[in-house]
């Protein structure tokens, strides 16, 4: 049967479209939301609720809705917890139905409700104490499937989300008749304005109530300031629009749903945008939220809010109900009656706990009876097909009705004024929390700030932009706002919920009960954050917004207090859901952050490289060739042929800083543990660095160019860390030093040309007048050279493999010609690339220390770098270095590691137990932190912290890996494993 | 929260990386180990008025000190560590 009026309505009845509900399908208009369109075609039945599995229908005409919760679209797209009071209807659109099995009309698990009394408040805190076991495998996936909302879709969402900012003098948020002056009025005084509107249509309750503005509907008036603002420069009008959060000076976080109301977005646009507004004043102008009246089964669907009622009559066309009773304890809620007229449905009864009221109320009732009570139960199984009420006299009347419009007065709201932490204050004349200490630069107008009347949302508007617009220096423009008409006012809160042998819902969402209040309190859970942890009131999708008011008015009478004293929890960002999604951005997967491509990666990426993540940087982790499908062999032959002939790797992922000036020699002494006075210009030399608690911080070399000319390097994880370290050396500690520096990592390509051949390749490429012979350019020169083709580059005589070796740096432009330069020059030397693997093996081999070992804990006197920290002068960490515990030997030190059988592989992590003693954390000695296989040696070795270790080389221990499994004898050795005297670096 | 650099202008808080209490000094060289070791590990944690050092990592890579209330995030002046304007 179809609820749709024949006329009237804000919808486009030329634009029919199609839908499905629970796979049944439905046809509606443009302009629905999904709730409309269900009532229209008479579905009543929309959900079941959280706990007990009750039958629910619709309650609200907004987003404060907690029943009416459905997934929305399917397959990956699907979206689970939608609320169909805001969800916009389009041809195709999918819904289903949540939390029933084995569906919503005959649901199961509505049983849950004859176990109510053990689902009660604390429920998850008693029942399901023991045994302890219990907990992870029965009862939480049991009560997980029994008690939730939707599910979500488990693939990756198709679409893309992105993030905005923007700058304005004046955020409007809302734009009812409060906010549409308020923009109006900073829009005609040329501000800068963004007016943010949750719903698709502008206008807020013109769109909702019959209200004449001047000479015309409320509706004709909110379309003319909007063509007007529409036209104006400087104002930015975003519809579907919520302002989620308000932060610290004058920062607002909007979330703008672009393409939600179609089924997918159109090619290159966003399902939705989070902005970032920062505005330098805002008016709050979000109106306000009418609460429920607590009876018993007010669940029951075809209980609604009286301002629901008249939305889904004025705005959609729907008539909710056809014989309806107005229950309400305010005069404002009679309109609905006249709305519930016009739509030609029958008024059963007014029913109205105020006996003040009566007089006034004769006006609306006409033929229909006026009952002064209360309504004590409402009827029915699936959908309510009565009420009971108890009238002042005592007497019970039953009356039969389908639609219960219910009013509790409004509540202000004022979320987005308490975000930054001040908590509201209760108004005990006006019955409403009002925001007293407000965000700075933010004002609040209209319904938002307790003015409840048109005129008075009109003229407050008015005002609060006029003053916020003056307090930024910009003359406002008079704006005169329409005349209204006088609105019935009058509210006397009915806070007392009469007893009943039905349920008294407090929040509908999460199926908390005054009974489950009353039990908190009873076991000392009164106070009013205490309450919501226990009963789980004002939590998930709603927040409370409609259940807030009605809890605290409980707790208060529980306890004694006034409302006021109770007090509100604590309001949090954001004011409705926001998708994770939106919150991510474009910053997912890969793009989770930019990728950094070293200047070879594309020569890298011909020569079949396989690459690995390496901080930021993507580098080459190994090159295999045809026939090698493990990783082990192509880093075996990279190896082998470093130490027999030559290898190309990549290393312009390290941190490279270039310091000048006269007193860059004395910044880098500070910087460093070890000392750098004797070192002459054309040299290089490995260098150092502690935090000031003595601990390593990083290592790297530094070269000096020239008398005041410096450059030195970093390692690839810390290269950011140690520039940013640099600057607060320079210009908090020591602003006095003439000294200037900069991050240069992007500008240079470094290659490592390592091996005995490593030199007789070089000399191909560099000009005929470069003399890099031994003794012209020995181990650790450094200097600027040309290469043949005159390109100036820079030669440095490093060796981290051990071997012969160089590093050349040329611009980063040509990194990619000179790589290839290389590779071609080399072909008859037996010239290989190399990747991170065999760096790492090669080091391994040598001993040096990397990120394993220097891990932020490690000292430099345990790595075996003791003897490189200066006494002669001050550093940083200098101080906490020189603690006895940086060098205690019952602490670890560095050592090497090999497997007694020279058979059996290490695995890193392994940790040192003596051969006798039980595998105890008592005697732990130190553990393996990197290991490699040395194609050298031809078995595995390892570097490890060892307690003692330097004492202990020869002595065996077993390795012991519990997570693997593993334990092998091993023994103890020095760490370098290859060329100890460095015979190969100095060749 | 906004921080208005002296060089950029204002700007998000997430181009800037905090670094805490801008009131400890380093002590001289000779000083004691106890003045070092309250130096590097010692940091009040007032509710109110805070100097505390800024970095602006995504804009200039000025040092900043940054007096702000932590109650309320207002801030009161921004200047460069180094100290000229």
């Amino acid at each position: 049967m179809s609820a749709r009026l024949p006329s009237g309505g804000l919808i486009d009845r030329t634009r029919r479209l199609r839908f499905s509900f629970d796979g049944r399908r439905h046809e509606g208009f443009a302009g629905d939301t999904l709730a409309a369109a269900l009532l229209a075609d008479g579905v009543r039945l929309v959900g079941r609720s959280f706990k007990y599995h009750r039958p629910r229908g619709v309650l609200t005409a907004g987003p404060e809705e907690p029943n009416a919760l459905v997934e929305l679209r399917s397959g990956a797209r699907r979206e689970p917890n939608t609320r169909a009071t805001v969800v916009e209807l389009y041809d195709g659109l999918e819904a289903q139905s949540q939390n029933r099995w084995p569906s919503l009309r005959f649901d199961l698990l509505a049983l849950n409700g004859l176990f109510s009394p053990l689902l009660g408040a604390g429920f998850y805190y008693k029942t399901f104490m023991w045994p302890a076991a219990f907990w992870e495998k029965v009862y939480e996936p049991l009560i997980r499937r029994a008690a939730g909302l939707g599910s979500l879709s488990t693939a990756p969402d198709p679409d893309h989300y992105e993030k905005a900012t923007a700058f304005c003098d004046l955020l409007v948020v809302g734009s009812g008749p409060a906010g549409l002056m308020a923009a109006l009025v900073a829009a005609r005084s040329g501000a800068r304005v963004i007016l943010a509107e949750q719903d698709c249509l502008f206008g807020g309750r013109c769109l909702s109530e019959r209200i004449v503005l001047g000479d015309g509907s409320a509706h004709r008036w909110v379309q003319s300031v909007v063509a007007e603002l529409a036209a104006t420069p400087g104002v930015r009008l975003l519809p579907r629009t919520t302002v989620v959060g308000t932060y610290d000076h004058g920062a607002y976080t909007a979330v703008e749903r672009v393409n939600d109301h179609v089924a997918a977005p159109p090619p290159f646009e966003p399902r939705q945008r989070l902005w970032r507004i920062v505005a330098k004043r805002a008016v709050l102008a979000a109106g306000a939220l009418e609460r429920p009246l607590v009876f018993g089964d007010n669940d029951l669907p075809g209980v609604m809010l009286a301002s629901a009622v008249s939305t889904y009559i004025n705005r959609y066309a729907v008539r909710p109900g056809e014989r309806a009773v107005l229950y309400a304890d305010n005069d404002h809620a009679w309109a609905t009656v006249a709305d519930l007229r016009a739509a030609g449905a029958e008024i059963v009864a007014i029913v109205d706990p105020r006996p003040d009221a009566r007089a006034r109320a004769a006006v609306v009732a006409r033929d229909a009876p006026l009952l002064t009570g209360v309504v004590r139960r409402a009827l029915g199984g699936r959908t309510l097909q009565g009420v009971e009420v108890v009238g002042a006299d005592g007497h019970v009347h039953r009356l039969d009705c389908d639609l219960l419009a219910m009013s509790g007065g409004w509540a202000p709201t004022l979320h987005l004024t308490s975000h930054l932490g001040a908590k509201p204050r209760w108004d005990a004349e006006r019955s409403m929390f009002l925001p007293e200490q407000l965000p700075p630069g933010l004002l609040v107008a209209g319904a938002a700030g307790g003015e409840l009347t048109t005129a008075a949302a009109l003229s407050t508007g008015i005002r609060i932009a006029e003053g916020s617009l003056q307090s930024l220096g910009i003359a406002p423009r008079g704006v005169t706002p329409p005349v209204a008409g006088e609105e019935a006012d009058a509210w006397t809160p009915l806070w007392r919920a009469p007893s009943s042998r039905g349920k008294r819902f407090i929040d509908f969402q999460n199926d908390v009960t005054t009974d489950d209040l009353e039990l908190a309190h009873r076991e000392g859970f009164g106070a009013s954050e205490h309450a919501k942890r226990y009963t789980t009131l004002g939590m998930a999708t709603d927040q409370g917004k409609t259940s807030a008011l009605n809890g605290l008015a409980t707790l208060a009478a529980l306890t004694g207090k006034s409302i006021g004293e109770v007090g509100t929890t604590t309001y949090r960002p954001p004011y409705t859901p926001v998708a994770i999604g939106a919150l991510a951005g474009h910053h997912r997967g890969p793009d989770f952050r930019p990728t950094r491509l070293t200047p070879s990666h594309e020569w890298a990426r011909e020569q079949g490289a396989v690459f690995i993540e390496s901080g930021a940087w993507l580098r080459a982790q190994y090159f295999p060739r045809a026939g090698e499908t493990d990783w082990l062999p192509p880093v075996i032959r990279e190896v082998q042929a470093v130490r027999s002939a030559v290898g190309l790797c990549d290393v312009s992922t390290l941190g490279k800083i270039e310091l000048k000036g006269p007193d860059a020699l004395r910044f880098i002494e500070r910087l460093y543990a070890n000392g750098w006075q004797t070192l002459a210009v054309g040299r290089a030399r490995y260098g150092v660095m502690l935090r000031e608690d003595g601990r390593v911080m990083d290592d790297g070399t530094v070269a000096r160019l020239g008398e005041q000319h410096w450059f030195m390097t970093t390692t690839t994880a810390n290269a950011v860390a140690v520039y940013q370290h640099m600057q607060h050396c320079h210009q908090v500690l020591w602003p006095e030093l003439d000294v200037q520096f900069t991050s240069v990592t992007e500008q240079w390509a470094q290659f490592a040309v390592a091996g005995p051949r490593s030199r007789e390749l070089l000399r191909r490429i560099l000009a005929s007048g470069e003399d890099i012979s031994n003794d012209a350019f020995p181990y650790m020169a450094a200097r600027a050279v040309t290469l043949a083709d005159g390109l100036r580059g820079r030669l440095f005589r490093l060796s981290f493999s051990g071997e012969l070796a160089y590093e050349i740096a040329v611009p980063a432009r040509h990194g990619d010609a000179i790589i290839r330069r290389l590779a071609a020059a080399g072909e008859d030397l037996g010239v290989v690339p190399y990747g991170l693997e065999a760096l790492g093996v090669m080091r391994i081999e040598k001993g040096h220390v990397a990120g394993n070992e220097l891990t932020g804990r490690t000292s430099a006197q345990q790595l075996g770098l003791g003897r490189m920290l200066s006494t002669q002068k001050d550093y940083i960490g200098a101080r906490l270095a020189r603690l006895p515990a940086l060098d205690d030997p019952a602490d670890t030190q560095l050592v090497g590691v090999r497997p007694v059988d020279g058979k059996t592989r290490l695995v890193s992590g392994a940790h040192f137990l003596p051969l006798a003693a039980p595998t105890t954390f008592e005697h732990e000695q130190g553990y393996m932190t990197s290991v490699a296989y040395s194609p050298s040696l031809g078995h595995w070795i390892a570097l490890g912290l060892l307690k003692n270790g330097r004492q202990r080389h020869g002595e065996r221990l077993r390795a012991v890996d519990l997570l693997r499994s593993q334990e092998t004898e091993v023994e103890i050795c020095d760490p370098v494993f290859i060329d100890p005297q460095g015979a190969r670096l100095r060749g | 929260m906004r921080i208005h650099c002296p060089h950029c202008g204002p700007r998000g808080h997430d181009e800037f990386v905090h670094h805490g209490d801008a009131v400890p000094q380093r002590p001289q060289t000779d000083a004691t180990d106890a003045a070092f070791h309250d130096y590097v590990y010692l940091r009040d944690n007032p509710a109110g008025l805070y100097r505390e050092l800024w970095f602006h990592a995504a804009g200039c890579h000025s040092w900043l000190i940054v007096e702000r209330d932590t109650r309320t995030h207002e801030i009161r002046s921004v200047t460069f560590a180094r100290g000229d304007a």
